[in-house]
């Protein structure tokens, strides 16, 4: 208690480059002195970000540095030891992973995280539950309230789905195809819970640079169409440094540096944790 | 509409037709007198064991979780159902409600069961989710071996464990007795009682598969963290699966304890269940057609096999070995892989010459 005290003497430090349009509103998350600890080992310590409500931001650092760990502490996959995190102001202390989903945070998973045995169209709908309410004896019985909500539910799947590009393989099981669109499905998936804030692990992994670039003008997309904040993880720089509008860097599960990605480029203690410092 | 009429759409179509055909053929074949008596002895056994298939399938194609004391469901709602129609003899004289009412009975009993032994079971996963499953199964035997209920001439019930209840006035009639179990059932089963039952059951599972709840179920089976991360509540779904999965081998169970005229609950042992386990699994994990015929092939077998005296069980067991290494073969697979391909192919041409 004494921490969250204390946290919130401190002003909220922020990456300090909000997106134009979100100057003055509430921004989409706050994370306050949060970490966590593994028996002693501190993997994610101190950690302070701000996210305004339509921001493209990134979270970079080595292997190992903690980033999704971050991940797994706002999504509530582990619960968090210390600090607090605030989602649209609101704090999530008392959340499990899946209130956090219906109060607004959808992710996609560095290992791929599809439902494979079921098509890619069940995969979108799975992520509708919550928007949906017949009961199962409606569903059973094949009642009204049955065919009107799956038909809608269907429609905004094949319209997510066209989003992405992927409406051609909505009947394909979603284990059966290849990697990259995987990966699409996972963002889709996402998006159907109709979140405030996108997290994406490891978007571009695998990717060829073609799908890269496709990726890169997708995510900008997203941001634009649904006006919803995005936080990626990624290893690829072109991508960061193309679509970031603020970069937040951790190593050993602390802040780095924070900023434009014209600053990170030029941080000399970023390009340390990066390529080693040098013996001279 | 043309999706209606696709793929899964077509595997569930064709598994309410293959019981329908095989529905008629059977009466036809009763109607000339042509099935032997041993064969028609067995038609609600079969129907039956094909519910219990389906109902385990839910539970562990669907679900995803090893259940290894289903049978103990299916002596819950046999014990429901026997007990109900005993008590309800005088009042329902229709034979076929008396069934429906205690099917209904078995049904709602075998769910109570299903939300009791679910809340410490689904906290668990995988191995020791099935080890507790096989406790729980144990434990309900037990509980009806030592169950004592009788009726008093005024009509009210009395319950005792391990010995009689011992205000039963002289002149009451007994239930339930122990080990002995209940005597003196009324045989009101009937074949198209088992066929309706099989329907049901079957509509049941392809529409709930079919809706928000089956994606949500199976979506835990897929991926947990996935599920979780968009919004499913792990602990309702896995309830609901569980709790349907019992109640349909409530019912089950009812229709097939009064098939006979004494039920006691040994027969709902572990072996039962290992037994609609097989099915499920020869039939394949999720493939409701497969355990149908998997449930009706395994229930006659043994007794097809009479000829053989005293190495029936042995041939049994051969000829189990030999269909789950013909139906694991992986050439076996790929040449039927193959033949669906093909078949998928000349689908696509055709649709493509419609254009």
């Amino acid at each position: 208690m004494e921490i969250k005290d204390k946290a919130k003497m401190i002003p909220i430090p922020s990456s300090g480059i909000l997106n134009e349009n979100d100057i003055g509103k509430q921004p989409i998350l706050e994370c306050i002195n949060l970490g966590i600890e593994f028996g002693g080992l501190k993997a994610v310590d101190n950690f302070n970000l701000t996210i305004g409500r339509t921001e493209i931001a990134g979270l970079i650092g080595p292997n190992g540095a903690g980033k999704t760990t971050i991940f797994n502490l706002l999504t509530k996959v582990y619960q968090p030891t210390h600090g607090t995190i605030l989602l649209d102001g609101k704090d999530t202390h008392n959340m499990n992973t899946v209130q956090v989903s219906r109060a607004g945070i959808a992710r996609t998973f560095q290992n791929i995280r599809l439902f494979s045995n079921m098509s890619v169209e069940d995969n979108v709908k799975v992520a509708m539950n919550n928007s949906m309410n017949y009961s199962l004896a409606e569903g059973i019985l094949r009642l009204p309230r049955y065919w009107g909500q799956e038909k809608k539910a269907h429609n905004k799947a094949i319209e997510l789905l066209d989003f992405m590009g992927m409406a051609d393989v909505a009947d394909v099981k979603a284990g059966s195809l290849p990697y990259g669109a995987q990966r699409r499905i996972e963002i889709v998936r996402a998006l159907a819970t109709d979140p405030k804030l996108l997290l994406l692990d490891e978007p571009a992994a695998g990717m060829n640079p073609s799908e890269t670039e496709e990726l890169m003008h997708n995510i900008k997309k997203i941001r634009d169409e649904f006006q919803i904040a995005v936080m990626l993880i990624e290893h690829d720089m072109n991508l960061v440094m193309g679509i970031c509008e603020g970069i937040c860097v951790i190593n050993f599960g602390k802040v780095l540096a924070k900023g434009t990605p014209e600053q990170i480029a030029s941080n000399p203690a970023v390009i340390e944790a990066y390529l080693g410092s040098s013996d001279d | 509409m043309k999706k209606l009429l696709r793929k899964d759409n077509i595997k569930n179509l064709s598994s309410y037709i293959l019981v329908i055909v095989a529905f008629v053929v059977c009466q036809i074949l009763i109607g000339a007198k042509a099935m032997p008596s041993m064969y028609q002895s067995l038609l609600i056994p079969v129907c039956v064991y094909i519910v219990m298939a389906l109902s385990l399938n839910l539970t562990v194609g669907i679900l995803g979780e090893l259940s290894l004391g289903h049978a103990g469901f299916m002596s819950v709602g046999a014990f429901t159902g026997v007990a109900i129609a005993l008590a309800l003899k005088e009042v329902i004289t229709a034979t076929w409600l008396l069934l429906a009412v205690a099917m209904v009975c078995g049904a709602i009993m075998a769910a109570i069961f299903g939300v009791i032994i679910g809340i410490p079971v689904l906290r668990l996963k995988g191995d020791y989710l099935a080890i507790v499953t096989l406790a729980f199964g144990e434990i309900i035997k037990s509980l009806f071996t030592n169950l004592y209920m009788g009726i008093d001439p005024e009509g009210g019930f009395h319950i005792g464990l391990i010995t009689k209840p011992e205000d039963l006035v002289e002149g009451s009639k007994m239930l339930i007795n122990g080990s002995i179990g209940i005597s003196g059932v009324q045989k009101i089963s009937t074949f198209t009682a088992g066929f309706i039952l099989i329907i049901i059951s079957l509509i049941i599972i392809f529409n709930t598969v079919k809706s928000r709840t089956g994606r949500a179920i199976m979506a835990i089976r897929d991926n947990r963290i996935a599920a979780e991360c968009v919004g499913i509540n792990i602990t309702k779904y896995k309830m609901t699966a569980f709790v349907l999965s019992a109640a349909i081998a409530g019912a089950a169970g009812a229709l097939y304890s009064l098939n006979y005229s004494t039920i006691s609950a040994t027969k709902f042992d572990f072996n039962t269940s290992i037994l609609i386990l097989v099915f499920v699994v020869l039939g394949g994990q999720g493939n409701m057609i497969g355990s149908i015929i998997a449930a009706a092939v395994l229930t006659i077998l043994p007794e097809a096999l009479r000829q053989f005296a005293d190495y029936r069980m042995l041939v049994y067991a051969i000829v189990l070995i030999l269909i789950m290494l013909a139906t694991n073969n992986p050439t076996l697979k790929m040449f039927f892989d193959k033949i669906k391909k093909a078949i998928r192919f000349k689908k696509k041409e055709e649709a493509k010459e419609d254009m």
